[in-house]
């Protein structure tokens, strides 16, 4: 058997106001105070669409290879939820604004082409809540009316962990676009799915289930996986499948059939009145076109070919934007592209990580700047500091702006390659360590390590190691027997 | 010395500017007048007299400081209940929306009172303008202010009444399928429905969106060109509001000579009745012998707008109607659950025609019907655009009886449904198109009863459609007579 | 056009209308009669004829995106049937 996965992702867009009305679409305001008459769906109100919508969902149109409608049209969706005002929801549905597109991924290092059916642009629903006095629903429309896309792909995939790997490279790249913080723990970046089964070989599809509730790129796949084996067994044992809707359950780690909606899915679609068809001309979609960023498959690319990076690395230093700007500006200011990669990929992005500067969207205060790092990489490079130096400086550095080589050369922490004096600490430590002495020359070369180790701790990390080593072994030899 | 509420609103503006009488004695008059003839008429669900004795007391403030408070400066207008009014309850003549007060003007309305105009109240209408008598209103019966056994017409029956009463200088109504212009005709004053996009929506509740615009309801054609001229324009808070300018409607005089004026044969139909029949022919030759040419011209689709109009109109007013569910504003029934607050609430607050509407529409646009009734609907009324541009190619404007009757007796047409929704056959196809037609008295029939007469005009021309219906108003005496109440 | 009982309870149900039997009875009765009435449309042959939507042909307009409103004051939520603090209260959803 094999599993047809098809995904829809709703993502909530960056703009400063909704869709709709001029209500700021802000995170975190008191409940319902970022609410109009528009999106409180109150009597005689008219919706005035917001420019930077289309302007937002023609660039995910372009990033993902889509046509771009000259004309599309707004419809109504209709059906009655506390959290929806109007009583229907202004979207888009036979002439979408985008259409038969694809997403270029890369599982487990094998490129897969994923297609997409349709982009296009609808306003979000309030939230609401449990209310705990006396086991009511309590409403908040601030998210009313903030602008989303509805992103859906072709039923082109086929396991959970590329249905993983799909939805990663979509956030990144409407992140990369900066027109979605990509955040699913709240509901910025939404996803559900529809899953099938069907013998290998088949072409027809199986039937249908729709799987929501899922709130993480976790929950995604571990959904996926709980739903296909729940088909697929149901399938050996004979029983025929049903058409529904079901929730993820995060906690249990299954899906659960929702109770059916009476009346379910007839929505009654229809062209908005209070909307005139929408006209994109080609030159704007050109002006558009023109302020794309490089997306993060072809730098991951370009990272390969002009930096001879690992095909790993380029891929952590191209996930994100501005991770993969604060690279290249460090090779821009003189550090050798493996070096910085390094640096970039382990020291830098752990201090992004605990202290979860990747939560913003674009991370504009880094703990040390790329400079300092390129800096520290290059007088690791000249052999100036070593290794561990520069890594004990880092701490140092921290929203200091300092530049290293000043530090280097202010505190005296520059490199010993003076042969004289590490001469002389060779000398002592073998003599100080006579049992690895004797362990060496019976032709445990391992030990040389742990003599390296006791050369470096007595010049308090400044030696030259590889001139160490060489002392280290070239004393070893002479006084052999 | 002529009554106040006699005036026409320009003289009354007029006077006003002139500093010869007062906003606040003009305003009280037109309460006076109200207090009057309301129990006999009925015309308003709510009376603003503190509100407006206020801002005529303000507008006095403004002129004794010798500052300009605007064209309409002092002149009391009402509004249909339907045009939401901040801090006025706006009822659109639903119980779902009795205690319902908004917190914002609708762009008409606030134009209005930047022209200077005091609101004297909000009139009666037909359950959110679904009615062709008014009778649909949960909260009030309005009568024709020429026989209170008659219906006023509507749905803006409440503002077409008040008007013909005498009980303010011009009130604003909404048409979307003959609202204004039915009610004028029976009335016997003057309906203007502008084209579609000429007047702002923003704040009008919603009847059918692709057809609803708000016009005036006046006493003669010069006020109305007046109140269209204070609320027409550009909004951009209504995405169909035409980004054009009103051209200057000040050449009214400039009469018929040269016009070409068509007379559709499908408007005179077998089963008119004969004064209505015999008063347009009449008035066509009045317009003939002023120097317009008149050509008998067809509108071959007409046959088919009653059909096309309720199915576009309903399945619109299904969707627009959704949002009165009991969770943010208006009427909640008490109930145990969501899906029971709902039903109850909905139940509760709507009347029986909003609800065959609401059923009719829903309908049409649902599973499997779509296509069929909806779609179908839509490119019919693609065919009957194509009918009058092909005429508007040859003639300047159209001229029509409003309804094949005069207005008919309270109770005559509430059973059945269909035949309510005959009384448009004349006005709908104007809608569907967004065409701006006038309507005018142009007799009456044996019982004393008013006839209106349809100017229909080009997309955006409403100044013709003023000119001609200007100059047979000039060359007639039937906006002359006066309502017995 | 026969419009049966269960049709009109169908439509009902969406449009989220409580009906009476009697209700139904004379719902099922009018649409019928509305319907056969409005069954001439399907006698004109629309094939190829685009659909209006719109009386007019306007370009769609476009606002920039600016935050123009301030936070709701009081008079917005006001005529709430139940709220809690500045939460509209329903009874529970239950998903």
């Amino acid at each position: 058997m094999e599993a047809v996965i098809g995904l829809e992702v709703h993502a909530e867009l960056l703009t400063r106001s909704k869709i709709f009305c001029g209500c700021s679409a802000a995170f975190g305001a008191p409940p319902d105070t970022n609410v109009c008459p528009v999106c409180l769906g109150m009597p005689g109100v008219l919706p005035v669409l917001n420019r930077r919508v289309v302007e937002f969902a023609i660039r995910a149109g372009l990033a993902t290879h889509c046509r771009i409608a000259p004309r599309s049209v707004f419809a109504r969706k209709n059906y009655f939820y506390p959290d929806l005002p109007k009583g229907y929801q202004i979207s888009m549905y036979e002439l979408p604004l985008c259409t038969g597109g694809h997403l270029d991924v890369l599982v487990d290092g094998v490129a897969r082409r994923i297609g997409l059916t349709r982009i296009h642009m609808e306003e979000d629903t309030g939230k609401s809540v449990h209310d705990a006095d006396d086991g009511g629903s309590l409403v908040d429309f601030n998210r009313s009316g903030v602008p989303l896309l509805e992103i859906v792909s072709e039923p082109d995939l086929r396991t959970p962990a590329e249905a993983g790997v799909y939805l990663r490279t979509l956030r990144s790249i409407l992140q990369y676009l900066e027109i979605c913080d990509g955040n699913m723990e709240e509901g910025s970046f939404r996803c559900d799915a529809n899953v099938s089964v069907r013998p290998r070989g088949e072409t027809a599809f199986g039937v249908k289930v729709e799987v929501k509730n899922m709130n993480s790129f976790r929950a995604v796949e571990k959904a996926l996986a709980f739903e296909i084996a729940r088909q697929n067994e149901a399938v050996a044992a004979g029983e025929r499948l049903r058409q529904e809707t079901r929730l993820w359950d995060a906690d249990r780690e299954e899906t659960r059939s929702m109770r059916a909606k009476e009346h379910a899915d007839d929505y009654r679609y229809f062209p908005e009145p209070d909307l005139a068809p929408l006209v994109v001309d080609p030159a704007w979609v050109e002006e558009v076109r023109a302020t794309m960023p490089e997306l993060p498959g072809p730098r991951r690319e370009r990272f390969e070919r002009s930096y001879g990076l690992s095909s790993y690395d380029a891929d952590v230093l191209t996930q994100r934007k501005d991770v993969a700007d604060y690279f290249e500006a460090g090779v821009q200011a003189g550090a050798a592209p493996k070096e910085m990669a390094n640096w970039t990929a382990t020291e830098v992005l752990r201090l992004v990580r605990e202290e979860k500067l990747d939560a913003a969207l674009v991370i504009r205060d880094w703990p040390i700047t790329a400079a300092q790092v390129a800096s520290l990489a290059r007088l690791v490079q000249a052999g100036t500091i070593t290794r561990s130096t520069a890594k004990g400086l880092l701490p140092r550095l921290r929203g200091t702006g300092r530049d290293p080589a000043e530090l280097v050369a202010s505190e005296g922490l520059a490199q010993v390659s003076d042969r004289g004096a590490l001469e002389r600490a060779v000398a002592e430590a073998l003599a100080a360590n006579p049992a690895q002495v004797a362990e060496y020359r019976a032709g445990k070369e391992k030990v040389l390590g742990f003599l390296v180790g006791q050369v470096m701790r007595a010049s308090g990390g400044k030696a030259n190691p590889q001139l160490v080593q060489e002392l280290l072994r070239a004393a070893l030899a002479e006084e052999a027997p | 010395m002529i009554a106040l509420h006699e005036l026409t609103l320009r003289e009354a503006a007029a006077r006003v500017r002139r500093r010869e009488i007062s906003a606040t004695e003009l305003t009280r008059a037109a309460l006076a007048r109200i207090t009057a003839v309301e129990p006999g008429l009925g015309a308003f669900l709510t009376v603003c007299e503190p509100e407006a004795l206020a801002a005529a007391a303000a507008t006095d403030r403004a002129l004794a400081a010798g500052a300009d408070p605007g064209p309409l400066a002092g002149v009391p207008i009402a509004l249909k209940d339907n045009i939401c009014t901040a801090g006025v309850r706006t009822t659109a003549g639903s119980r779902i929306l009795e205690r319902f007060v908004p917190a914002y003007d609708a762009t008409v309305a606030a134009r209005l009172r930047a022209a200077g105009a005091i609101f004297v109240g909000k009139c009666n209408c037909d359950e959110f303008a679904m009615g062709s008598s008014t009778e649909n209103s949960a909260l009030g019966v309005t009568r024709n202010p020429w026989d209170p056994e008659r219906v006023p017409g509507g749905s803006s029956g409440g503002s077409a009444a008040a008007v013909a009463a005498r009980e303010c200088y011009a009130a604003l109504g909404t048409d979307t399928g003959g609202s204004i212009r039915l009610p004028a005709g029976f009335c016997g004053v003057v309906g203007l429905k502008p084209t579609y996009g000429r007047v702002s929506r923003w704040g009008v509740i919603a009847y059918a969106s692709s057809l609803d615009q708000v016009g005036p309801i006046t006493r003669n054609v010069a006020d109305a060109a007046l109140v269209l001229a204070a609320i027409a324009g550009h909004d951009p808070r209504d995405a169909t509001s035409a980004p054009r300018p009103l051209p200057p409607l000040d050449d009214l005089a400039a009469g018929v000579g040269g016009l070409r004026l068509g007379l559709p044969r499908e408007y005179f139909v077998e089963g008119m009745q004969p004064a209505v029949d015999a008063a347009v022919r009449a008035a066509v030759r009045v317009l003939e012998g002023l120097g317009a040419a008149v050509e008998p011209v067809s509108l071959p689709h007409t046959e088919y707008a009653v059909a096309t109009y309720y199915l576009i109109a309903t399945a619109e007013a299904s969707s627009n109607l959704a949002r009165y569910d009991g969770v943010r504003y208006g009427l909640r029934a008490p109930a145990a659950s969501l899906g029971e607050m709902y039903e109850a609430t909905r139940a509760a607050g709507f009347g029986a025609e909003v609800k065959r509407r609401i059923m009719l529409g829903t309908y049409a646009l649902s599973k499997g019907y779509y296509d069929a009734w909806y779609v179908k609907a839509q490119q019919v009324r693609t065919l009957i655009r194509h009918d009058f541009d092909a005429v508007f190619a040859r003639c300047d404007a159209l001229v029509t009886p409003v309804a094949p009757t005069t207005a008919f007796r309270r109770g005559e047409r509430t059973a059945d449904p269909l035949t309510m929704y005959l009384s448009d056959i004349f006005t709908i196809s104007v809608n569907l198109a967004g065409l701006p037609a006038l309507v005018l008295p142009c007799g009456v029939d044996g019982g004393g009863l008013p006839i209106g007469l349809q100017v229909i005009g080009r997309p955006f021309d409403e100044a013709t459609v003023l000119r001609a219906a200007a100059a047979y108003e000039h060359a007639t005496d039937w906006h002359a007579p006066r309502p017995p109440i | 056009m026969a419009i049966t009982h269960e049709e009109v309870r169908r439509v009902a149900a969406l449009a989220r209308l409580r009906l009476a039997p009697e209700e139904i009875e004379r719902l099922a009765a009018d649409l019928s009669h509305i319907l056969d009435a409005f069954t001439r449309l399907q006698t004109l042959d629309t094939t190829g004829i685009a659909p209006t939507a719109h009386a007019e042909d306007v370009v769609l307009p476009l606002r920039p995106d600016e935050v123009v409103n301030p936070p709701a004051d009081e008079a917005l939520l006001a005529g709430a049937p139940d709220r809690r603090e500045r939460r509209f209260r329903v009874p529970r959803i239950i998903e």
